[in-house]
């Protein structure tokens, strides 16, 4: 033995002494709140929700003007007497979507927070991190930003909001097949859940005789030339893209390249007129080129589960507008935004309906037995057995930069056999009070 | 060296108390948080002696933890493993990936090897995405992680992964520290400093490179092990490459080459960020500045540690507390060792004589 290895080891325990003090500094106490909450999270002037957002890192960019979004409405309630007296106050920390840090953060939410509900957790693979662990704890898990169908089903505790991937390729491969019937269909999808599922629902509509080429690509991998040079080999006609923004303002630079013009249908998800104006204009000066973002976009058929931005005649446009001119004026009001005021808008809706001093139980009762119509253009399939969401939305053409709606709304179910019908309805008009 | 032995063990055994008495007394978020921070424990101390003892350096252990994480979902999903089986299996496989990896490695050095093992940690989490059925594709494979019963009902399950994953990292860092004392670190610590002169001593310098990538390889998987066990989820998204760079910031930031700067790297990496974000909302800042502000904070906190501390966090503990323990560090070398005075004085390694690893490498092939 020597001394000098005394001294490691001492400094070694020293360091881990260190360390749990450290560990303790931070604690904050956490115990039962000793009013006479209904649930935790709750109190006499307080509801406390929070969400975990990609605040920074590669999904930041547009995702991470959601919540501010949301959160400008809670704070428009709030100003406008709040929930039963209460106002809603909204923690949401960053995750970077990456999914070990969505575990912590949810941890911490909960554990050290004791938030009353998660809201609006954004991302498919970083909340299916903590998905079980909110339901086994029984934290309502409300309105998960990601429209994959494994919210619908299996989680008591979880519920979808948005049109999911399946249904919206159903309603896109119904149009396609209605309008081009006979013409060959080439599909272009990101090969993880939210392409996949997307193809999974256009191909319960469109005939397999008609699809003659089927390309992926991975986010990671900007090469879509082989990709897009396959789908002009096999001379289809129109392409169907579950793309992100910046790969379908590539798939359509590559085509431009190769002279080829086929017509393009493209998710919701990867169609913002703006966003996508934006993008084909930089990447086109990365490659030496000028072109006219709003004249690429012309043509692409897309679909809407919300009213479009531009339709100031929309009662909930105008409200949201309003809401976001006072509450989250920095940010534009594109569509980033219009989810995340919507979303917000559905969550007061369900604390209204859960009652005046709630139960963490009495939410997810008062969604599962349905909530009505609100800002989306379809209405919602909430029931004890079905957690999905919204049912439908519009088929629409952008022209001029801005998406103009074709035809009705649209809705159907995840199954393959389940129609695509017009949906009969009204949206209702915001309320005057802009409160539900 | 069975004294060496015991004295590690009693030290772990010591800190292992102090961990159980932490955990019974904090929250049950702070018990998650201790399990988090022995991850990175165990994760930086691998790459710790990697880079601070055999001078090699590695940009992709986060793709080591990938597969190491990934073995662990793959044994509970489909064997039902119990978790002190999956924990060495997980361990051992990593082992293997890593031997064929450092023995490609070992034939580069500096910018050669930091760009090959950056190529592994930015392919190796997309293999998850080629093969969706068996790695679960994008969204990962989740495993269910309980407390045994006989804990009882209300007991927390974090507080529970607290324990294994301190228990893991204990265990792992005694490992280490017999190790880097022991005959092969002190041939890591000579191919390090002069491997021309190491290999005319009679020393494999290529065996004793692919041996230090075995072993740090070994740590990040039992890391990566120790990750699905507390986030019970695997997915291709927590490995990016910023874990990798995040390993080595905590390797760099706690002190290289010691097993105590370990610690303080992943105390940095785990607690910085929730603290400052917790000041940050609690002061009402707006989302975009309190957003940014963890990240300009861990920023913050490697510039000031770098210019006050060059050596890291234990190098000022070693240099603040070095008045106190006169005896210990200017003690000259002991019989028992080849090295000069001032690396024995040192411990693991010496901070202040050391330049550079490049350099070193650089003049090893002059």
């Amino acid at each position: 033995m020597n001394r000098s290895h005394r001294t490691r080891t001492l400094a070694v325990a020293a360091v881990v002494v260190g360390a749990l003090v450290a560990a303790g500094c931070g604690s904050s106490s956490t115990g039962g709140s000793t009013s006479a909450a209904s649930a935790p999270g709750i109190t006499k002037s307080q509801i406390l929700i929070g969400s975990h957002q990609p605040l920074t890192g590669p999904a930041a960019p547009g995702y991470s003007e959601i919540a501010p979004a949301a959160n400008a409405y809670f704070q428009y309630v709030n100003a406008h007497g709040g929930v039963y007296g209460r106002k809603i106050k909204y923690t949401y920390l960053d995750d970077g979507y990456d999914p070990s840090k969505t575990a912590s953060v949810v941890r911490q939410l909960v554990l050290q927070d004791n938030v009353y509900a998660i809201f609006n957790g954004l991302g498919t693979p970083t909340h299916l991190a903590v998905v079980k662990y909110l339901n086994s704890a029984k934290i309502p898990d409300v309105f998960v930003a990601s429209g994959c169908d494994c919210w619908a089903t299996g989680y008591p505790q979880t519920f979808g909001w948005q049109l999911d991937y399946i249904r919206e390729g159903k309603i896109l491969g119904a149009y396609v097949k209605q309008h081009f019937a006979g013409k060959k269909v080439g599909f272009f999808y990101q090969n993880d859940e939210f392409g996949l599922d997307g193809v999974k629902g256009l191909s319960y509509e469109i005939p397999s005789s008609q699809v003659v080429s089927k390309q992926s690509y991975v986010p990671t991998n900007v090469n879509i030339g082989p990709a897009v040079a396959a789908l002009k080999a096999s001379g289809a006609q129109v392409v169907v893209s579950y793309s992100i923004p910046a790969f379908t303002a590539l798939l359509k630079l590559a085509a431009l390249k190769l002279g080829w013009n086929p017509t393009f249908v493209v998710s919701s998800v990867g169609s913002d007129p703006i966003t996508l104006a934006g993008l084909l204009e930089a990447f086109a000066k990365k490659g030496g080129a000028t072109v006219q973002g709003n004249q690429l976009t012309q043509g692409i058929i897309t679909n809407g589960y919300l009213p479009t931005l531009g339709d100031m005649s929309n009662s909930w446009i105008a409200l949201f507008e309003k809401v976001h001119n006072t509450y989250d004026a920095k940010a534009p009001f594109d569509g980033n935004v219009l989810y995340g005021m919507a979303v917000g808008y559905t969550f007061v809706q369900a604390m209204v309906k859960a009652g005046k001093n709630p139960t963490r139980a009495d939410l997810t009762k008062a969604i599962s037995s349905g909530l009505p119509q609100g800002p989306a253009v379809a209405p919602y399939d909430y029931s004890a057995t079905d957690h999905g969401g919204m049912m439908g939305a519009f088929i629409g053409v952008i022209k001029n930069g801005a998406i103009v709606q074709q035809g009705p709304v649209w809705t159907t179910d995840t199954t393959p056999t389940g129609a695509v019908t017009a949906f009969s309805g009204t949206q209702p008009p915001a309320p005057s009070s802009g409160m539900p | 060296m069975t004294m060496t032995l015991l004295r590690h063990l009693a030290v772990a055994i010591v800190a292992g108390a102090l961990v159980w008495a932490a955990s019974v007394q904090l929250n049950a978020f702070r018990d998650y948080q201790i399990a988090e921070i022995a991850v990175y424990v165990v994760a930086i101390a691998g790459l710790s002696v990697l880079i601070g003892l055999s001078g090699q350096i590695s940009l992709g252990n986060g793709a080591f933890m990938a597969i190491g994480a990934y073995a662990t979902a793959l044994l509970v999903i489909h064997l039902n493993w119990p978790v002190w089986a999956v924990f060495p299996a997980s361990a051992a496989i990593t082992a293997v990936a890593g031997g064929v990896v450092g023995i490609a490695a070992a034939r580069l050095s500096g910018p050669y090897l930091a760009g090959a093992t950056l190529l592994l940690a930015v392919a190796l989490p997309s293999l998850a995405l080629q093969w969706p059925g068996v790695f679960g594709g994008d969204q990962g494979l989740s495993i269910v992680v309980t407390a045994p019963a006989r804990l009882g009902a209300t007991f927390p399950l974090t507080r529970w992964q607290a324990w294994v994953c301190s228990l893991a990292a204990l265990i792992t860092l005694v490992l280490l520290a017999n190790l880097v004392r022991s005959r092969v670190g002190r041939n890591w610590r000579a191919i390090r400093d002069d491997p021309v002169a190491a290999a005319l001593t009679g020393l494999n310098v290529g065996r004793l490179r692919v041996l230090a990538f075995v072993v740090s390889a070994t740590c990040a998987g039992l890391a990566g092990a120790m990750l699905t066990f507390t986030t019970t989820l695997v997915s291709p998204g927590s490995f990016t490459l910023s874990l990798s760079i995040a390993l080595l910031t905590g390797a760099v930031l706690g002190g290289l080459g010691t097993l105590a700067g370990a610690i303080w790297g992943a105390l940095v990496i785990v607690l910085v960020p929730t603290y400052v974000t917790d000041v940050a909302t609690s002061h009402g800042l707006s989302s975009g500045v309190a957003a940014n502000i963890p990240i300009a904070a861990y920023g913050v906190v490697l510039i000031v540690v770098m210019l006050l501390f060059p050596n890291g966090i234990q190098g000022g503990v070693r240099r603040l507390a070095g008045p106190l323990l006169p005896a210990n560090l200017t003690r000259l070398a002991s019989p028992d060792r080849q090295q000069p005075a001032s690396e024995q004085a040192e411990g693991l390694a010496s901070p202040d004589r050391r330049r550079p690893v490049s350099e070193h490498q650089e003049e090893g092939t002059k």
